[in-house]
């Protein structure tokens, strides 16, 4: 008898207990799928799961390395044409208008005059031609340039000892990032792509071009910039996106 | 008097079954993240089978359940590695055997009559298992810290790379999941020996 529910040279005994088998696990499939639908949806899992969250945000912060440089590319291979993305379609995309447009500071900020396009283009500028990675997934390349951020931030005299920077956005868009980031070399208040003035789709007057965050933690349409204690949230951030999104 | 015969340590039993939730966990959210924005465009998973809702529900369950498969997966291979349980299971191995099993399973013909004793095929397929899961954390470290983590995406091609391997390894390691809960179901008395870690012996 040893062994004659495992031989297969007993195929109908087998089928039906291969079947039997089958029939259970699929049952038991479906029933924790369907429960992980109901999961998702029930608080003490989502909050699970926001936890969770706020310490992958501190596990990042302990991996950022202030002095680490992302890769840089040559011009050559900069995606063209470069996509469009924010979070309505391209043809709402808000045209900034130029001629009023003052950029304006709050928060722990000494100087907080606000600024006009032409005062910021005559500041020192450097360019990056970095990759730009897609909390969906998909990347591109592109070069942008404008005043490294940490000089700007000196420069208003920001109080660097702060915990976070806040941006709002012409677009009703909004984000904030962690002191550390905001004072990576590579960090740049950007007003060019590919060496043209910001066009509206890529964020005209300025974006905030970091490599080492997610694509839509780099905030387009710049209006306001604060520096403060609390942390101020963001528009993705507040719906469930990771805070820090590092790369 | 029952005679039982040990088929399965304690420490394995456990790592088997937080494994089995946490991959569940891993690849369904890892199914839609994929969707968000598919590297095969004529190619999505389907949403009924994936979990997290949309794409930032996804994300949270992926990077939760990661601590799990990491945690977990740390846990079984240190102990396999220092108990000898690895030694003295998965090998040896040699490619001819692992032919010549897979040849009598795909016939029919394969035994698998002590439990305690892998044949040449399982040792192949739960090798790979093991290593496809480090190629997925691996290359999962990449993508998701391809700057400071940016010499590992490098040995991989860099990020898109990164990806790439990513879902390739998620296939790999998808397949041999099948193949393996296909091969209970045929052989059903290995089941409850992986709750149980014993096994009656009707001798």
């Amino acid at each position: 008898m040893k062994n004659s529910r495992l031989s297969l040279k007993h195929p109908g005994a087998a089928n039906l207990e291969r079947r039997l088998f089958l029939k259970q696990s699929l049952s038991i499939g479906a029933l924790s799928l369907l429960a992980g639908c109901e999961l998702t949806s029930d608080e003490r899992v989502q909050q699970v799961l926001e936890r969770m969250s706020r310490w992958n945000d501190r596990v990042q912060g302990w991996l950022f390395d202030p002095k680490k440089l992302a890769p840089e590319y040559a011009e050559s291979m900069i995606t063209r044409p470069f996509p469009f993305n924010g979070y309505y379609p391209e043809s709402d995309v808000r045209v900034i208008d130029e001629t009023d447009y003052k950029l304006q500071l709050g928060g722990m900020i000494k100087e907080r005059k606000p600024w006009r396009l032409p005062e910021l283009y005559a500041l020192p500028q450097v360019s990056q031609v970095t990759r730009l990675i897609c909390v969906e997934g998909w990347s591109a390349i592109g070069k942008w340039s404008g005043v490294r951020f940490s000089d700007f931030l000196q420069r208003v005299g920001a109080n660097l000892t702060a915990r976070y920077v806040g941006f709002n956005c012409g677009d009703d868009y909004y984000s904030s990032i962690d002191m550390a980031t905001a004072l990576h070399p590579q960090t740049l208040l950007a007003f060019r792509f590919a060496d043209q003035i910001l066009p509206p789709k890529y964020g005209f007057p300025m974006k905030l071009r970091m490599p080492t965050k997610l694509g839509f933690k780099n905030p387009k349409h710049i209006m306001e910039i604060f520096v403060a204690n609390d942390n101020p949230g963001g528009y993705w951030e507040d719906k469930g996106y990771n805070w820090f999104s590092g790369s | 008097m029952p005679n039982w015969v040990r088929v399965h340590p304690l420490v394995v039993r456990i790592t088997h079954w937080i494994n089995a939730l946490a991959v569940l966990i891993m690849v369904a959210s890892g199914w839609r993240i994929y969707n968000a924005s598919p590297l095969f465009e004529s190619f999505t998973f389907p949403d009924g089978l994936t979990l997290g809702g949309w794409l930032a529900g996804a994300l949270q369950w992926h990077f939760a359940a990661m601590w799990l498969l990491a945690l977990n997966g740390l846990v079984y291979v240190v102990y396999g590695i220092v108990s000898g349980h690895f030694r003295r299971r998965l090998l040896p191995i040699s490619p001819r055997a692992v032919l010549h099993d897979i040849g009598q399973a795909l016939r029919g013909k394969l035994m698998h009559e002590d439990l305690s004793v892998y044949n040449a095929a399982q040792r192949a397929a739960y090798l790979v298992l093991i290593l496809s899961l480090i190629l997925l954390i691996v290359s999962g470290l990449a993508i998701w810290k391809p700057v400071q983590l940016q010499e590992l995406a490098a040995l991989m091609g860099g990020y898109e790379g990164a990806r790439l391997l990513h879902f390739f390894a998620m296939g790999l390691m998808v397949f041999i999941v099948v193949v393996h809960v296909v091969m209970v179901a045929l052989v059903p008395r290995t089941f409850p020996t992986m709750i149980t870690g014993r096994l009656k012996r009707s001798a």
